[in-house]
């Protein structure tokens, strides 16, 4: 079955970005081999924590954000301390660091989700595209149909089917046609690398599924809406090595089209799946802040800073 | 060896505490037995005929209960029919959307709703609610609705009305509190997972929180029912206390509970006091099997909620 | 291919979207507005009635508390009197029938917790959460088969045992509820060092577990102080003042209010309401205690 993955360029863009493979190939693609890195080195670059894309001129623009004097709290404790931060767009770009120093806090906070917890707040700014999130024109319920995200712990809806699941999110803006809802839902399922597996049972409850099937079910959910950005947070922490890889081959794959910002306490993975890994760590106030962003090529062999290195090479204490 | 000295002690510990184990299921059980046996000679003479009966007259020994579960069931209808919209959007806010110094209070106060003495709450029915039910509310119906039979006048207040709506306030805790925890129970990251979607609160909550809780807010519904259907005090002092099955909403009415409270002690021992006897039975027969419904219904929620948080 | 499937154009995604409010958007908002204000306003109705109780009660009870309604015991017909009678047979009926009912419902609650197996601590719990949802008026019927006919003779003690009946099984699920938080880590240390299983249910779990359950036994004392159908065909209420004599009939507050509030005369109704302010005062006052200690510890 012929699927269009093109998408319609707006007017100004440079570029449109070139489409995923064959979805229907999916089984033939050569798995990639977890220890090599392959990015290849950049030029060195003299910024101190971190170099915002306009260095790239001839990348697209869409799907990028910009964070700065980014502070997060819950109630009187601060979680977050003066972040600034470029997430390049259609790149998958890492947050590493230890347990507790607001990786996770980090990540709440772009797609508008750290305010729900009562007695949050956020200071600074983070622009998605030139746009401030935090304005008050924005409505952080649309701004999550354009910044998704998938959760640690698979959550499929357990009263839904598998269909239902994926739609779930289409649904909320109103009925659509059967026939557009259809195509919409296997296109997502088979964006995150599911359709062949659940084609046949789409009308299978959700939690009937495996973990890394159901964690690609969410991932199909998300991408259902027609994000911009996807945000993971630490999506395969849950699964077993196997699907962990499926995961990781995913997002590979999902880059292409959209920005991915992912967490994970997991070092191997940020190297094997992300271009550029931002390391954060907990100082002594307790808040979180970026120690050091680049390449991830560069992070990896050769970090500027010395807190990075004795994290990556598993140095603490 | 240490076993032999305190052995007595402890054989006597388990001995009392299995005992006392044991008597209240003896007492479940002997209430049911007992029941069905001091009322056999009614249900002997009249057989199941006593429950579609329509007259109760003592005169001539004639024995009908339908007026009487006509009345239970309407009034307790009729007050779920309140009660159930206002108890669960009450959960909902308590458990989704009220900030925790609002919530804690509001859910307090709520519950003590339920500890208010039945009669306190019946005397306030006869002297404070019915006349005011009767001016507002009753008048209200009867001036623009009258013309259905239904809601035909004369409205006094006294009556099957504000029975259910004297039951409704009644039951309005039992919901809320067990409506409130199961919504509660519902695993954070569902809630988490519609609203990355882009969904507002209420869609998640309408979406995503309450098909879950579904099975037990249905459960907490029928314990509302069947605490409705055994509801004596409050129901006696203002449903106005006539034997005959009400066709009106604002009719005066009679429940069983109601009956069996005004004419037990007034009975004579015989076919009379068996009877009454007979209508404890059957609401004894119907609020038992409401409440071994919903007692399941509440556990399975609570069985699904713990499945999601572990599969 | 519709605008809906793959990289959506600005219509569905994108950041120009962010800035444009769709008609459904703003039906959603709207939508959501309103749900969340029906549900505060549902949740304040709930409150209301038990406002409208409480200072109806007060105010009009205030009316006809007084000295003789304390002490001078029932006249019927208008001609005064007091709660005398009714005050005194609460305050020997109810102690007496928490006195019968709570050591069973505390030992019940012991056992399942201690001894219970899964399937008969299941049936035992289910046995009493039935037994809490018994109309109280049966409870009467059986109490009055069991211990008034037989003797044909309404009595005081049958009266307090209908309470008793009552009292069991709520005694019974919250002192198991109590009890079940205490850590199993202490049971064992005890057990560990040779202490026997019936000292260490009560000096060590039913210890650390007190203050839930005796707070679950003062509920339970609450409820039966306003209990009024049970009593209707066991204590069936006296006018005269009953002290000391339970063999026969003996009045409670409830029975009192309920008994006057059907009075046609004004100066019973008035009795009724001053009754009603007393037991009502009562009955908060235990929930307040109790409950109030719990609701400091969901604040944390």
């Amino acid at each position: 079955m012929a699927v269009d993955t093109a998408p319609m360029p707006p007017a100004d863009q440079p570029a449109a970005p070139t489409p995923p493979g064959d979805p229907d190939a999916w089984g033939t693609r050569p798995t990639q081999t977890p220890v090599a890195i392959r990015v290849p080195p950049r030029a060195d670059n003299a910024g101190r924590r971190d170099d915002a894309p306009r260095d790239e001129p001839s990348a697209p623009s869409r799907g990028r954000l910009d964070i700065e004097g980014l502070d997060a709290s819950y109630g009187s404790f601060r979680a977050l301390r003066d972040i600034d931060l470029g997430i390049r767009p259609r790149a998958v770009t890492a947050i590493i660091g230890p347990s507790g120093c607001g990786k996770s806090t980090f990540l709440r906070t772009l797609n508008r989700m750290h305010e729900l917890v009562p007695g949050a707040t956020v200071k600074g700014s983070i622009r998605l595209d030139d746009v401030d999130i935090y304005g008050p024109e924005v409505d952080p319920v649309r701004l999550r149909r354009v910044i998704g995200m998938v959760f640690q712990r698979p959550n499929p809806f357990p009263t839904m089917s598998i269909y239902d699941n994926v739609a779930a999110g289409l649904l909320l803006t109103g009925r659509r046609p059967r026939a557009a809802l259809d195509e919409v839902v296997e296109h997502s399922l088979r964006r995150a690398a599911l359709w062949d597996e659940v084609k046949d049972k789409l009308h299978q409850n959700g939690t009937s599924l495996s973990g890394g099937q159901q964690q690609r079910l969410c991932i199909a959910r998300a991408l259902a809406v027609g994000p911009e950005v996807v945000l993971m947070d630490e999506p395969a922490s849950a699964l077993d090595p196997v699907a962990t890889l499926r995961i990781e081959e995913l997002i590979a794959e999902l880059k292409e089209t959209y920005t991915i910002v992912i967490v994970t306490h997991n070092m191997q993975q940020a190297a094997r799946v992300s271009d550029r890994t931002a390391f954060f760590t907990m100082g002594d106030d307790r808040a979180g802040y970026v120690v050091e962003v680049d390449d991830t090529s560069r992070i990896f062999t050769n970090p500027r800073e010395r807190l990075t290195e004795d994290y990556v090479s598993g140095r603490f204490g | 060896m240490l076993a032999a000295r305190g052995l007595p002690t402890e054989l006597v510990f388990r001995v009392l505490t299995a005992g006392a184990a044991i008597a209240i299921v003896a007492l479940l059980i002997g209430i049911a037995v007992r029941l069905a046996a001091a009322s056999a000679p009614t249900w002997q003479q009249f057989g199941p005929g006593f429950l579609t009966g329509t007259s109760w007259d003592v005169v001539n020994g004639v024995y009908g209960a339908l007026p009487f579960i006509v009345g239970t069931i309407a009034s307790s209808l009729l007050a779920l029919l309140v009660a159930v919209p206002i108890g669960v959007f009450s959960a909902i806010f308590l458990a989704e959307l009220a900030p925790g110094w609002l919530a804690i209070p509001l859910t307090f106060l709520v519950e003590l709703l339920a500890a208010i003495p039945s009669v306190v709450v019946g005397l306030w029915g006869v002297f404070v609610l019915s006349p005011f039910l009767r001016d507002t509310v009753e008048a209200w119906f009867v001036d623009h609705l009258g013309f259905i039979p239904i809601f035909a006048g004369p409205a006094f207040g006294i009556g099957l009305f504000s029975a259910a709506v004297v039951l409704a306030i009644m039951i309005l805790p039992t919901i809320v509190s067990i409506a409130r925890e199961v919504i509660i129970a519902v695993p954070h990251s569902q809630r988490e997972a519609m609203l990355a979607l882009g969904a507002t609160r209420a869609e998640t909550i309408g979406r995503a929180v309450l098909p879950l809780a579904r099975s037990g807010i249905i459960g907490a519904v029928i314990l509302g029912l069947g605490r409705a259907l055994g509801e004596t005090m409050a129901v006696t002092m203002v449903i106005g206390n006539k034997d005959a099955v009400p066709t009106r909403l604002f009719d005066q009415a009679q429940t069983i509970a109601s009956k069996i409270a005004t004419t037990f002690n007034e009975a004579q021992v015989g076919i009379q006091v068996d009877s009454l006897i007979a209508l404890g039975l059957t609401l004894l027969g119907i609020t038992l099997g409401l409440n071994v419904i919903a007692r399941l219904l509440v556990r399975r929620t609570a069985g699904q909620a713990a499945g999601l948080v572990t599969g | 291919m519709t605008a809906l499937a793959g990289r959506a154009p600005a219509a569905d995604g994108g950041i120009a979207s962010l800035l444009v409010r769709s008609s459904s958007d703003r039906r959603r908002t709207w939508f959501d507005r309103f749900y969340r204000g029906l549900a505060g306003v549902a949740a304040v109705l709930c409150v209301v009635p038990l406002i409208a109780i409480v200072v109806f009660v007060a105010i009009k009870g205030a009316g006809g508390l007084n000295l003789d309604l304390l002490t001078k015991p029932t006249r019927a017909l208008g001609l005064g009197g007091g709660a005398a009678a009714a005050i005194l047979g609460s305050l020997q009926m109810v102690p007496l029938a928490a006195l019968i009912g709570t050591p069973v419902g505390v030992l019940a609650g012991l056992y399942t917790v201690e001894f219970g197996g899964r399937r008969s601590a299941n049936v035992i719990r289910f046995a009493a959460d039935v037994l809490v949802g018994i109309p109280s008026i049966l409870v009467g019927i059986f109490a009055f088969t069991l211990f008034v006919l037989p003797f044909h003779q309404f009595n005081a003690v049958a009266g307090s045992l209908a309470l008793a009946i009552i009292i069991i099984p709520v005694v019974m699920r919250t002192t198991e509820e109590s009890l079940r938080l205490v850590p199993t880590s202490l049971r064992e240390a005890s057990l560990a060092l040779g202490v026997p299983v019936w000292r260490t249910a009560l000096s060590v779990v039913l210890r650390t577990g007190l203050s839930g359950v005796l707070g679950g036994v003062m509920l339970a004392f609450a409820r039966a102080a306003g209990e009024t159908a049970p009593l209707i065909f066991t204590a069936l209420g006296n006018q005269l003042i009953n002290v000391g004599n339970l063999g026969r009939p003996m009045d409670a507050l409830p029975l009192f209010i309920f008994v006057n509030a059907r009075q046609p005369y004004a100066a019973q109704n008035s009795q009724a309401w001053g009754a009603a302010l007393l037991l009502l005062l009562f009955v908060l006052v235990v929930n307040v205690l109790v409950r109030g200690r719990s609701l400091r510890h969901r604040a944390r």
